[in-house]
């Protein structure tokens, strides 16, 4: 295992400026998520990891050696790195087996030993016995994690998984998203993983890096840190279904839009006249009465283990969402077009601008 | 009272039953989801009320009109039977406009031309489709041409609609936003939906009443919070949302677990013919499992993982494993921690049942 | 892929990629339009339009887009028709229907240009002569020698252009679009007229001008049957003035100008096929594939049934026994009767007669070397056009498909120009000059072929091996040339089987031992030799046929 060490990294493609003086860290044996929407230069990154691309300036260190800065380029096959593509990218015309030895053959290991390390890395990913089929003969999930045998099967101190679950679907996605997980965990390996799917990058990460479409990294952080203390509302907004509300200051109250409804938690930190309240549908607490900014249910879904509720209150509307069996068991369960009152579990603050957008 | 009605529907494709003696009945306004895995013989049964398909058994009626009988060998081709319906790849003309494409089914019928004008309107207004009337198809977004879809469907003002997986070519965020859409417009206009999808948590945001088929088979028909809270069997458990099974075995009035042993009442009530069968299956929801910190069942958490506003975790019971879910605000154990469960609401099947196949 | 070193593996594939097609295509085709539009070194427009004013020219034009237009209405409609006949309705066998319309596709049509002027020639051909002979009919039925004639008989062999690209179309075409209109109201034949043709109008269209391409520069069958009524198109006027004047300069001024102009109509079409495929295309394809309804013909089953088994046994069956029956008759204009017919004209074509045997060969020989080294050459221009990233690639593009563009005798024309010793080389009259010119013509097949194997294979392919710790060799020998293969295989076939047929471009570049078995064919029909040219016309259909069919089957068993 090897820590990447990232520094003043540019990239830019005829004139257009993909990322610009990136620093980055990842640790030895971490497992680190690279988080953002498309075309946010994500992509870009990693490409330059493996030394497919080079930057324009700055450098990559994997573990103790420099890969990349501004006069040499280590080509790919001699960084002794790890990879698995969106699209599989199993070679059609090899089997399992042949796939996954191919690296090994490449690096001249003898045969018997070749054979050994195929056969238990094979066994890892679960695919014993199918040693012999061809890609063809396998579903995407399977030829996955073909992929990621033959990633791994050389040991590489570093691997990089760029968004290797997006073509899978959404049941197989949720199991190998785990499996990925524990495997990384067993072997200790450093892992750059990609993706624009916060679930998976809560999922899987020691650490998640946020980047905005800019190419900028917006903020670096456990998983906790970035759903709990997300540094800005774009951050907030990406990892979750999120209701903005702007709320102004009427003397020492915070009043929602209507001018009516008055926020009843705590007070926020921050400066100014106009901010912007942040909350998650889990964060809204239904009842019948008592206190609370009082609201109106236009919609409510029961969708099983939750109840899904569209609320008009304080001149806007919440998203909320609540555990469907306490709801049952409390009696808040509402139809559509029933009074209820809002109180708040959490909440973020942030400033003014972040609600011009509206509800996410 | 129903509108629609299918009566013990057969239909072989060579020598493989796709669908077997089905029984349903849509009342007017009602919409109801037919739900199953792939090749479970949803979208056929769909096909064969459109009549796309003809039937091998059983009879199709709308209303007073005979659709399809097997008995009196009656088949009324699909131009005939008066349905809106919508395909899951949108199936709109690109080469008639959005007008002409709305239109057709009008001119087909050859109403008056103001007559169509005014049609058309509404069922743009409906779907929420302005300003695009002579735009062509293939200039609108795929949310934009399934509303182009709906409503051409909507435009000769069908008593029934079907509706075949409708949004599942659309981006997540828009089919939710559609969902509800042709949810209002149903209320608004009051016509029976008869719905076809994969994807549960969509039956039950949309329907009235789920029809869950398995094979060919009707394993269940009722409302969103009977087969979430009562499910059938265990096919119909494991298919409508999340799911956890533990083995267990009744012995001595007590129950076993692998090799942990804890009276009933620490987990919930199972029926006394089970507890009389020796082995059983313990079902649970993820989010039906409470951590307690005394008693319970005992276990130790094999992986924490946050996914957003939920946490998720998988519990070591002996040799098997369960799984939870809380929302972030509960409090709940860390990796490697032991850690007691209870069960809020859980079911329980014999052994024996492989319906979850 | 280090900065180091300048003249790495891209380099040395650009280098090669741009030389093959310069020397082998941008340089005979530059050479027609510089003597075309250039005299004494000097820019000359004028002298370009006075030999374009000629009457004999001015004819050959006109003559040309009348052919190619009505061959066009002709095969379009009856392509047309056909298509939707074996996609969409319940007629009877039409799987081997299917099949039996892509026959003509493998026929050269001048073989069967010489059927039918076998068959419908004013005086000698046999349907006239049974109407005259033995129904008393006073005047011949039909002169093949005619507009007609010639629209009739290049219909025939073009119209699967059509017939393909719209059964495609329709079987790709999402069913639902239909299925959509059925349950809006619309009965069949209402959605067939509204929805279903125009949906597929682009793919008609597409087909259409594919014909109008080929008619424009179609050589054979106007140059056997037109001739004798003073019908010339261009093709047909180049090959007559080169060939009357053995290369004088006006003749090859002409011819050049001629071919101008050629060029000019071609690129328009090509240019107005791609605006069809890229702009009018719908996005028609999608969804779960049910079946789509088919139409039921009911009282019109068997009737259309036999209307295509007649057509087929009119156009296909009728010709092809004709081509084997006169090549078996003792002499020409004799009744075909069992007494009259003899093998010794098979067995003198093949064993006695150097003239025939020598076609046979070269042909064959022709058609492996171009098929091989095009085959080869292809691989590496389509993998620097599609795989590397480097400046000027949209001209290789551009030079590789130019000859797509560029019909057969203008090609042979260019050669002449760049290979009989005005630059150094003169290979004029021997086979190499032929061979030259097949690798110009059939490059772009071989481009389309590989680049469509390339494009399958896609940058994570290679881009894993190379983490895998592939270097670039290793990652093209382990990965890319694998994966290639089948298009490799498929370029070899795609040229090698034209070539084996191919006249246009030999007929101007033939010397004395040098001939093809389509050279051979048309030179005995213009000598008066017609039992021969059939009997040459049987052999080479059997080498034809043959071959086709061996190549098919081993793409089925290697599928």
């Amino acid at each position: 295992m090897s820590s990447v060490k990232i520094a003043g990294l540019s990239k830019s493609y005829g004139g257009r400026s993909i990322l610009h003086g990136l620093d980055l860290t990842v640790e030895a044996g971490e497992s680190f998520t690279l988080l953002g929407p498309s075309g946010c230069g994500k992509t870009v990154l990693m490409r330059l990891l493996a030394g497919f691309e080079a930057p324009n300036a700055g450098s990559i260190r994997i573990g103790d050696t420099v890969v990349a800065d501004g006069g040499t380029n280590v080509p790919p096959d001699r960084r002794g790195i790890g990879m698995v593509f969106q699209d599989y990218a199993v070679w059609p015309h090899m089997s399992v087996r042949d796939n996954v030895a191919y690296p090994l053959k490449i690096g001249g290991v003898p045969a018997d030993e070749r054979d050994r390390a195929t056969r238990a890395v094979i066994g890892q990913v679960g695919m014993a016995g199918l040693e012999t089929r061809m890609p063809s003969q396998l579903s995407g999930g399977q030829q996955q994690r073909v992929a990621l045998a033959r990633a791994l099967v050389s040991k590489p101190s570093l691997l990089l998984l760029d968004e290797p679950l997006n073509n899978l679907d959404a049941n197989l996605r949720e199991e190998m998203r785990f499996e990925i997980r524990e495997l990384q965990q067993k072997l200790g390996i450093t892992v750059v993983y990609v993706t624009h799917d916060q679930e998976i990058a809560l999922a899987i990460a020691d650490r998640i890096g946020v980047m905005d479409e800019t190419g900028r990294l917006r903020q670096v952080g456990t998983p906790d840190d970035v759903f709990d203390r997300p540094a800005d509302a774009f951050i907030y907004r990406f990892l979750g279904v999120a209701n903005f509300v702007a709320m102004h200051r009427a003397g020492e109250a915070w009043c929602f839009p209507d001018g009516v409804g008055v926020w009843e938690g705590a007070p926020p930190e921050m400066e100014g006249d106009r901010l912007t309240l942040g909350c998650r549908p889990f964060d809204i607490d239904l009842a019948r009465d008592g206190a609370g900014l009082p609201g109106v249910v236009t919609r409510a879904s029961f969708l099983g283990a939750q109840m899904d509720y569209l609320i008009e209150a304080g001149g806007v509307t919440f998203r909320a969402a609540t555990d469907s069996r306490r709801a049952l068991r409390d009696d808040r369960r509402f139809e559509e077009g029933e009074p209820c009152r809002l109180t708040f579990r959490g909440a973020q603050w942030f400033d003014a601008s972040a609600s011009e957008g509206g509800r996410a | 009272m129903s509108y629609l009605k299918l009566a013990g529907i057969d239909k072989r494709f060579g020598a493989v039953a796709a669908v077997s003696g089905l029984n349903l009945e849509v009342a007017p306004g009602e919409c109801v989801a037919m739900l199953g895995p792939s090749g479970c013989g949803k979208t056929t049964t769909l096909r064969m009320v459109a009549g796309f398909e003809d039937i091998d058994g059983g009879e199709i009626v709308a209303g007073d009109k005979l659709l399809s009988s097997k008995a009196k060998n009656y088949y009324l081709p699909p131009e005939k039977r008066d349905f809106g319906m919508v395909f899951q790849a949108f199936a709109v003309w690109p080469h008639l406009s959005v007008f002409e494409n709305i239109a057709f089914p009008l001119r087909i019928r050859k109403l008056p031309q103001d007559e169509i004008r005014k049609r058309v309107e509404d069922a743009l207004r409906h779907t929420n489709l302005t300003g695009v009337v002579d735009s062509r198809p293939d200039d609108l977004s795929g949310g934009g041409k399934q509303r182009i879809a709906l409503a051409r469907a909507l435009a000769i003002r069908p008593k029934v609609m079907l509706l075949d997986e409708p949004l599942s070519s659309l981006d997540p965020h828009f089919r939710e936003e559609m969902r509800f859409e042709i949810k209002d417009i149903q209320r608004r206009l009051g016509f029976s939906i008869l719905y076809v999808t994969h994807d549960q948590s969509e039956a039950m945001a949309l329907s009235d009443r789920i029809l869950v088929m398995k094979k060919g088979v009707v394993q269940q028909v009722g409302s969103p919070r009977d087969v979430y809270y009562r499910p059938a069997n265990r096919f119909v458990f494991s298919f409508i949302g999340l799911s956890s099974f533990l083995r267990v075995r009744f012995a001595g009035g007590r129950m076993v677990v692998d090799d942990l042993e804890l009276p009933f009442d620490s987990v919930g009530e199972a029926p006394a013919e089970l507890v009389g069968a020796g082995d059983g299956v313990l079902a649970v929801r993820p989010s039906d499992v409470d951590f307690v910190d005394e008693g319970g069942l005992r276990g130790v958490v094999r992986r924490r993982s946050s996914l957003g506003e939920i946490v998720d975790y998988q519990i070591a019971v002996g040799s098997q494993t369960l799984r939870v879910q809380k929302t972030r605000h509960e409090s709940g154990p860390q990796t490697g921690e032991t850690c007691g469960v209870r069960f809020a609401m859980s079911n329980w099947y014999p052994m024996s049942d492989a319906t979850d196949g | 892929m280090t900065g180091s070193f300048r003249f790495g593996t891209p380099q040395i594939l650009f280098a090669l990629a741009v030389g093959i097609l310069v020397i082998f295509v941008a340089v005979p085709v530059l050479l027609i339009f510089f003597n075309a539009l250039w005299v004494d070194g000097r820019f000359n427009i004028t002298d370009t339009v006075k030999v374009l004013s000629e009457p004999d020219t001015y004819k050959a034009l006109i003559n040309s887009l009348i052919l190619a237009s009505g061959v066009t209405v002709t095969g379009t409609i009856v392509g047309t028709f056909f298509a939707w006949l074996v996609t969409r309705t319940d007629l009877p066998y039409k799987g081997a229907m299917r099949v039996l319309f892509l026959v003509p596709f493998m026929l050269p049509s001048f073989i069967g240009a010489l059927a039918w002027k076998m068959l419908l020639s004013p005086r000698a051909g046999y349907i006239n002569r049974f109407f005259m002979e033995t129904l008393g009919f006073s005047e011949p039925v039909f002169n093949i020698y005619s507009y007609h004639g010639i629209i009739l008989v290049e219909t025939m062999y073009l119209f699967p252009f059509v017939f393909i690209q719209v059964c495609g179309a329709l079987e790709r075409m999402d069913p639902t679009l239909e299925e959509s209109a059925r349950i809006s109201g619309a009965d069949l034949f209402t959605i067939t007229r509204k929805i279903t043709i125009p949906l597929v109008a682009p793919s008609i269209l597409s087909g259409a001008l594919l014909i109008m391409l080929y008619s424009m520069a179609h050589f054979g069958t106007v140059a056997m049957l037109g001739i004798e009524a003073g019908i010339y198109n261009i093709p047909t006027l180049i090959y007559e003035r080169i060939h009357q004047s053995a290369g004088s300069f006006g003749a090859i001024r002409t011819g050049t100008v001629l071919s101008t102009v050629l060029v000019a109509t071609a690129a328009l079409i090509i240019w107005l096929q791609n605006k069809v495929l890229s702009g009018g295309r719908y996005q028609i394809i999608a969804g779960k594939s049910f079946r789509p309804t088919e139409i039921r013909l009911r009282g019109l089953r068997l009737p259309l049934l036999a209307f295509c088994v007649a057509y087929i046994g009119f156009t296909i069956v009728l010709p092809t026994a004709t081509i084997f029956l006169v090549g078996g008759l003792a002499t020409y204009g004799l009744p075909i009767t069992p007494e009259n017919m003899t093998f010794d004209n098979y067995h003198h074509i093949l064993f006695e007669w150097d003239l025939t045997r020598d076609a046979i060969w070269n042909s064959i020989g022709l058609g492996l070397a171009a098929a091989l080294i095009t085959m080869f050459a292809g691989v590496v221009i389509s993998y620097v056009i599609v795989k590397m990233k480097v400046p000027g690639k949209g001209i290789l593009e551009f030079l590789g498909m130019l000859p797509f563009s560029v019909p057969g005798s203008v090609i042979a024309l260019g050669v002449i120009l760049a290979w009989s010793g005005k630059y150094g080389v003169n290979i004029y009259n021997t086979i190499w000059i032929i061979l030259v010119a097949y690798i110009a013509r059939y490059m772009a097949f071989a481009l389309k072929a590989n680049s469509a194997a390339l494009e399958q294979v896609h940058d994570s392919l290679v881009e894993a091996a190379r983490a895998s710790g592939a270097t670039m060799w290793q990652a093209l020998r382990d990965i890319v040339i694998p994966l290639v293969r089948p298009g490799m295989v498929a370029a070899f076939f795609l040229i090698f089987l034209p070539a084996l047929r191919e006249l246009t471009v030999s007929v101007l570049l033939y010397g004395p031992t040098t001939r093809t078995i389509g050279v051979a064919i048309y030179t005995l029909n213009e000598d008066g030799e017609t039992v021969y040219a059939a009997a040459m016309a049987g052999v080479a259909l059997i080498i034809i046929v043959t071959a086709e069919v061996v190549v098919k089957r081993v793409f089925k068993i290697k599928q």
